[in-house]
């Protein structure tokens, strides 16, 4: 049964003594014989097939494995197809086992069925669509179910998790401080560069001065914090849930009678709520800071000019359009990476699928929603 | 029964996993401390010992996935260490391994597992792996229409059937089993050992398997080896460890679980007379 590298290959023979249709077979019938096994078999039944009967003499057989045993099953279903009668003879007793266990009971299915590519891609559009309203459906959902947590949670406020709420404020805020205040002042110093360079053909120079306060506090602030926080502290979340989740641990929440809601998701989507508003700010001064800096060294605006024709030209509404937008920012990146790292099933994988389709959904949301406001600000006249 | 007694023991001379004063370390704990074992051609060896006593790392340092700090392993009559890379390739295709928890490739179907080391190592049809990977999912008692699920989808039981099939994929001679019956129903345990022994008897491989499980030990392990404080405190027969007066066999063996089970074979079982006490 050894499958030593170096074995005799398999093969046949008809020796031209004897008993007419004699096929001796030799050599190791194994796996490790690769195509040649295949190859073989199939010579086998070509050559057998053109007598009335045959007998395969498996006595010369050095080794079998299941794979070989269940070549010659073929080659011996193949030749009763034909009309061939054919018997194994001097088969050795383990063997024989073998060749009886190597038969197929249930015909193999075809590995890839496939439709037709036209069909599949109008069905797949289809179900991506289909897939993607059941999803908004259930962010909705999910969204309403969070609100009624929050319901019951302002009924009993004692039940609610401060320190969990502090402590993911910590790490969603605090946290974020740093990378969300460089990459602020680096795109608030792009935008003066660029204002700058680009306004002073037409003499304007000093109006890059509107230009960065009005980009940076109503959208480029609130925006970028926005993405930033998706990527880092959404898909963090996603990543938690999800795998509470597969270690069943959500369950055992359940099975206390306790909210996952209420426990888990109430504190963090609070958390990022309470968080985004304030790295805005961060974000807001950081884009300035930026700006400030560019036009003193670049433009030549002293600082203290450049803080005058900011008072000049910003008002602070300019300043509140992008903070009220924060925590509408928040609540649907916490939404959607709650509800995506909650819908997490069993395997690894299925979690790595979640975090990627929670970020890219919120990102995306985040934008939709700036939009939204833009054209509401708008409406309104804010 | 005395047949297959005398074949066994004429087959006892050769050595199919031969383990000499292997030391392992993991930073300053000594896992295995100088062990030294013999797996014979044909049987079905049994390796035991408490949890975290390093049973499965013996299995592992064979497989070489621990790196030992001495010693030898010797798999086939040949040196883990002292073989080319080439023939040690090809000593990896004769030796098939169902770890604890199936490890299934998750984003392959049960199909594609199965053809996975088919399809690495072997130059055959796709018609051909089709019909050995049903032919395996046949041998180990799973039905055609798992062939095209995903891992998540099967259940704990099948799951280990699936990753038996796989690691039956080559025809292996060597078969490594981590804890085959764990997390089964005592119902699905003795059918996975049945299945085991039925398979070991036809494709007559050597098994290795590494198990808390005494139901499997009695049922269908030739030898057993008991591991304590990184050495091999014994290793026999059933019947010769049953026998031993040594602490932690006398322990595990006749312990309350261990008697229950000790009593029962000998009124239930023609296997030999059991020593229980």
């Amino acid at each position: 049964m050894a499958q030593e590298p170096d074995a005799a290959p398999p093969d046949f023979s008809r020796p031209r003594t004897g008993d007419g249709r004699r096929f001796v077979l030799s050599g190791a019938w194994t796996l490790a014989a690769s195509g040649r096994l295949e190859r073989v078999a199939a010579e086998l039944a070509e050559e057998a097939v053109r007598g009335r009967d045959a007998a395969l003499d498996l006595g010369g057989i050095a080794r079998l494995d299941t794979a070989g045993a269940f070549a010659l099953n073929r080659v011996q279903d193949e030749l009763g197809r034909k009309g061939v009668a054919s018997a194994f003879v001097a088969a050795r007793r383990e063997h024989e086992i073998l060749l009886q266990e190597a038969r197929l009971r249930e015909a193999p299915t075809a590995s890839h069925p496939r439709e037709n590519f036209l069909f599949e891609l109008v069905a797949d559009f289809g179900q991506s669509l289909v897939g993607g309203l059941r999803e908004a459906a259930r962010g909705v959902s999910f969204l309403g179910e969070f609100v009624r947590a929050l319901g019951s949670l302002a009924r009993r406020p004692w039940t609610f998790r401060l320190t969990s709420l502090v402590y993911q404020t910590e790490r969603f805020a605090f946290r974020a401080i740093p990378i969300i205040f460089l990459i602020n002042l680096a795109v608030g110093a792009i935008v003066a560069q660029q204002g700058i360079y680009e306004l002073s053909f037409f003499g304007a120079g000093s109006y890059s001065v509107n230009l960065i306060g009005i980009l940076v506090l109503r959208e480029l602030g609130v925006l970028l914090t926005s993405i930033m926080i998706a990527g880092r502290s959404g898909s963090a979340i996603t990543a938690e849930l999800g795998s509470m989740v597969m270690r069943e641990e959500i369950d055992a929440l359940r099975a206390m009678g306790l909210s996952p809601i209420e426990v888990l998701v109430a504190p963090r989507i609070l958390a990022l709520v309470l968080s985004l508003p304030l790295l805005t700010f961060i974000a807001d001064m950081a884009g300035l800071l930026g700006g400030g800096v560019v036009s003193w060294t670049y433009g030549g605006t002293s600082p203290a000019a450049f803080l005058a024709l900011l008072h000049n030209v910003i008002r602070v509404r300019q300043f509140m359009v992008g903070l009220i937008k924060a925590p509408f920012m928040a609540l649907v990146i916490g939404v959607i990476a709650a509800q995506d790292g909650l819908s997490t099933k069993g395997s690894a994988e299925s979690l790595g699928r979640q975090v990627t389709s929670s970020v890219v959904k919120s990102i995306f949301m985040v934008i939709i929603l700036d939009g939204l406001f833009a054209i509401f600000f708008t409406a309104i006249d804010f | 029964m005395s047949a297959t007694a005398a074949l066994t023991d004429q087959r006892r001379r050769e050595v199919v996993i031969g383990v000499r004063d292997v030391v392992v370390e993991f930073g300053a704990r000594r896992v295995l401390d100088g062990l030294s074992l013999d797996v014979f051609k044909g049987e079905v060896l049994g390796f035991v010992g408490g949890s975290g006593q390093g049973k499965s790392v013996l299995m592992r340092t064979i497989l070489g996935l621990v790196k030992k700090r001495s010693g030898v392993v010797s798999v086939f009559g040949e040196d883990r260490d002292a073989v080319s890379r080439r023939r040690l390739h090809a000593l990896e295709q004769r030796w098939g391994v169902l770890f604890q928890n199936g490890a299934l490739f998750s984003g392959l179907t049960v199909r594609q597992n199965i053809q996975m080391p088919m399809r690495e190592n072997r130059k055959i049809s796709q018609r051909f792996m089709d019909e050995l990977a049903m032919l395996k999912l046949q041998l180990v008692g799973l039905p055609g229409d798992a062939a095209d699920k995903f891992p998540s989808e099967l259940s704990g039981g099948m799951v280990k059937r699936a990753a038996l099939a796989r690691a039956l994929a080559l025809d292996p001679e060597l078969l490594f089993l981590d804890e085959p019956t764990s997390g089964l129903d005592p119902i699905g345990a003795a059918d996975f050992d049945e299945l085991i022994r039925t398979l070991q008897k036809t494709l007559g491989l050597t098994v290795f398997m590494v198990t808390h499980d005494l139901d499997s030990l009695y049922s269908i392990c030739d030898r057993v080896a008991a591991l304590e404080k990184g050495k091999v405190i014994g290793a026999g027969t059933l019947d010769e460890m049953l026998r031993s007066d040594e602490p932690w066999l006398r322990a595990y063996f006749h312990g309350a679980r261990g008697e229950r089970l000790t009593n029962s074979r000998v009124v239930g079982s023609g296997l030999g007379a059991g020593g229980g006490g």
